[in-house]
């Protein structure tokens, strides 16, 4: 039969779900995590190998695609129900569930900015399951500000491709993905010369730098992408050159929720672990979490990861909801990420010595836990973007 | 080739699982699924049908909870499904129970191949599919770790602790199937989305012209009389290594009949 492992970090969270398929869909997740995820998480993050196959099984199972219209083989999901799945993947595996948001990110540009015939042309690969996506947008230079943008691409003389030099930093799965969804300058004006072109995978001159070595999310394989001189056919630039700036400001709103969520399922992971430590662990001859101090701590944590839950699906149901929400979303990622930080930094104490080895998970979460207040937006730049909204009036 | 698959559902082993004041298995007070060793043979099946057209019609005896069984069937890809539900089937015994998956299975019709799993997870008795062959007056080829369907014969492996016999059997046949020979797949958000049209039979005891007294607790040829939960494991012994460790290691296993 298949591996059923002893030890079951998987969620006993309540969700109120929308429809019958939406608990149905809940359900395959949780069972794709039990089975394929939790019994190879420890040992893929030691050794820090991109888990291919893992996507291929998401992939297959529709999970790669949930938020995307059926028309073009998505699975037609509110980012309410999209969203807890993304959350019960990071439950099981944290950098998978960033690669499954980041894929689902890559897929943005062309579903909302796409002409309709580059839509009906890219997406149904890009939404199939077996493809998945890289996102570049980030460069050495260019972090937080990405005005800063230097990739260039130049209209070939017959108009039929761009050539693109420079390099982007900080793609998540770069060399494992399918197609790159890039954002490249194709005009001197800071904000306004930037656009978006899917290119995909072995396109010549596009070469990648070795892996990062990183703090954490060793599975998330991070590297540079290179351009020189790189042709791209000039029918996969998304929408009208000139949108890169508008795209990607977009593309992260929805994408920051992506993270909100991933953030929250690892902390339930974290306040999992130190819960049934807590209780198997004896000192002064009871259990540990018998003495209030301790006991404190853990409904602190409980607080965090369920106000962090409740903060995430409040901006996915305004965005269901065809309200604004990017404020919201900036609030989630800022509540969510920081809630992962401070239930991991406590999980690994509730856990004491044991916290800080290699033996219990709680030292991973915690580094994987870090990473969340940085990308997609570090975290004051999402208070720069609920200040100006706020101050806006 | 029209297949039915029969599936149980069962209480899921990972919960805490209760029982009734008549000593009968709690499954409707516990969270239950699709018996794992049923996911082989529906996979089986799917297999079949995928490589030789035909439909796959899955099949199932218990209470409301166990539409469940065939909701993740059909999630998975079978083609309809036949939920045999009633009050008097309460507590029924596998005899009681492989009559009527029989008669149900005569009133579908027009059957193939009857594929069943190994044993059901909760009783574990594994008797089922030859009562069922019996019944059918079919034959059975049980514990079937290969099964190929040609030329209306279906040839299984089953693999013995000394040798793997190779049996082969004209069709329409019963046919149990463990759980080496495949890796079910898993359901897809697009299979959910489909098994929600797929249509879904519940018949009665008297749809299938079964007599109610000759099923359920009162009919069973077997009674539960008491149980109790399994002690809590003992600690184990613990064998100082004084330089003969590896001799008492082997008289233990040995005691044990283990070598
Ligand atoms: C594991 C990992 C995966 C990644 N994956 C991807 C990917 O797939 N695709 C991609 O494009 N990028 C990716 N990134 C890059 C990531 O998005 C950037 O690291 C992030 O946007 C921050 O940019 P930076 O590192 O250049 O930091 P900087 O922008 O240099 O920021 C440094 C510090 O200054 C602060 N700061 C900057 N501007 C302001 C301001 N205006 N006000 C106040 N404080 C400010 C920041 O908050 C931060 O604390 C990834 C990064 C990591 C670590």
């Amino acid at each position: 039969m298949r591996m059923r492992p002893g030890i079951v970090r998987c969620m006993a969270v309540e969700r109120l779900v929308p429809s019958e398929e939406a608990g149905d869909l809940i359900a395959l997740t949780r069972e794709i995590c039990r089975d394929v995820l939790a019994p190879r998480v420890d040992a893929a993050e030691a050794a820090g190998e991109f888990p291919r196959d893992v996507f291929g099984v998401l992939g297959r199972a529709g999970l790669l695609s949930l938020a995307y219209p059926e028309e073009f083989g998505g699975g037609g999901q509110p980012y309410e129900v999209y969203l807890q799945v993304v959350e019960e993947i990071a439950s099981a595996w944290m950098s998978v569930a960033v690669g499954t948001s980041v894929h689902s990110l890559t897929c943005f540009p062309v579903a909302s900015f796409g002409s309709k015939e580059q839509r009906q042309r890219l997406l149904p690969d890009m939404l199939g399951g077996e493809e998945l996506g890289a996102y570049c947008l980030s460069e050495p230079q260019a972090g937080s500000d990405v005005s800063a943008i230097r990739t260039r691409a130049t209209l070939t003389d017959d108009g039929g491709h761009y050539r693109l030099s420079g390099g982007k930093a900080w793609i998540s799965h770069a060399g494992h993905a399918d197609f790159y969804t890039t954002f490249v300058r194709t005009d001197d004006h800071p904000t306004r010369g930037l656009s978006c072109i899917v290119i995909p995978a072995g396109t010549e001159g596009m070469t990648f730098a070795p892996p990062e070595r990183k703090m954490g999310l060793a599975c998330d394989t991070v590297r540079e992408v290179l351009f020189d001189g790189a042709l791209v056919a000039a029918d996969r630039l998304v929408g009208e050159p000139g949108m890169g700036m508008p795209i990607a400001l977009a593309a992260l709103d929805a994408g920051r929720l992506g993270i909100a969520a991933a953030a929250t399922g690892l902390a339930q992971s974290a306040l999992d672990l130190a819960t049934s430590y807590s209780t198997d662990r004896e000192q002064f001859g009871q259990s540990i979490n018998r003495f209030q101090g301790l006991a404190f701590m853990l409904a602190d944590m409980e607080a965090a990861v369920t106000s962090a839950r409740a903060t995430y699906l409040h901006a996915a149901r305004l965005k269901d909801g065809g309200r604004s929400f990017s404020k919201q979303a900036a609030v989630a990622k800022l509540v969510c990420t920081d809630a992962a930080m401070k239930v991991t930094t406590d999980a690994v104490q509730v856990l004491g010595g044991y916290g800080y080895t290699q033996d219990f998970p709680a030292e991973r979460f915690m580094r994987e836990a870090k990473v969340t207040q940085i990308f997609e937006g570090t975290n004051q730049i999402q208070r720069l973007v609920i200040s100006r909204q706020l101050l806006r009036g | 080739m029209n297949i039915v698959v029969c599936v149980k559902h069962v209480p899921d082993a990972q919960s805490e699982r209760t029982f009734n004041e008549d000593n009968t298995t709690d499954r409707e007070g516990v969270d239950g699924l699709l018996s794992e060793l049923d996911e082989y043979p529906v996979e089986a099946a799917l297999q079949l049908v995928d490589a030789a057209q035909g439909e796959v019609t899955v099949l199932t005896v218990g209470p409301d909870q166990a539409a469940d069984a065939i909701k993740k069937s059909l999630q998975m890809g079978a083609h309809r499904g036949v939920h045999v539900n009633d009050a008097a089937i309460h507590g029924s015994d596998a005899v009681a129970t492989s009559l009527i998956l029989a008669e149900a299975i005569k009133k579908i019709g027009d059957v193939d191949l009857v594929l069943t799993g190994l044993a059901s997870t909760d009783g574990t008795m594994s008797v089922v599919p030859a009562m069922l062959a019996e019944r059918l007056g079919l034959p059975q080829v049980t514990v079937a770790s290969e099964l190929t369907v040609e030329g209306g014969k279906a040839t299984i492996r089953r693999d013995g602790d000394v040798a793997s016999e190779t049996i082969e059997a004209s069709l329409p046949a019963v046919v149990s199937v463990t759980d080496q020979i495949n890796e079910p797949r898993y359901p897809s958000f697009k299979g959910i989305m489909a098994a929600k049209k797929k249509p879904v039979e519940t018949w009665s005891l008297a749809d299938l012209g079964v007599d109610a007294g000759s099923v359920g607790l009162d009919a069973a040829w077997t009674t539960v009389e008491s149980f109790e939960k399994r002690p809590p494991r003992q600690k184990g012994q613990i064998v100082t290594d004084e330089g003969d460790g590896g001799t008492k290691l082997a008289q233990f296993l040995s005691a044990q009949k283990f070598i």
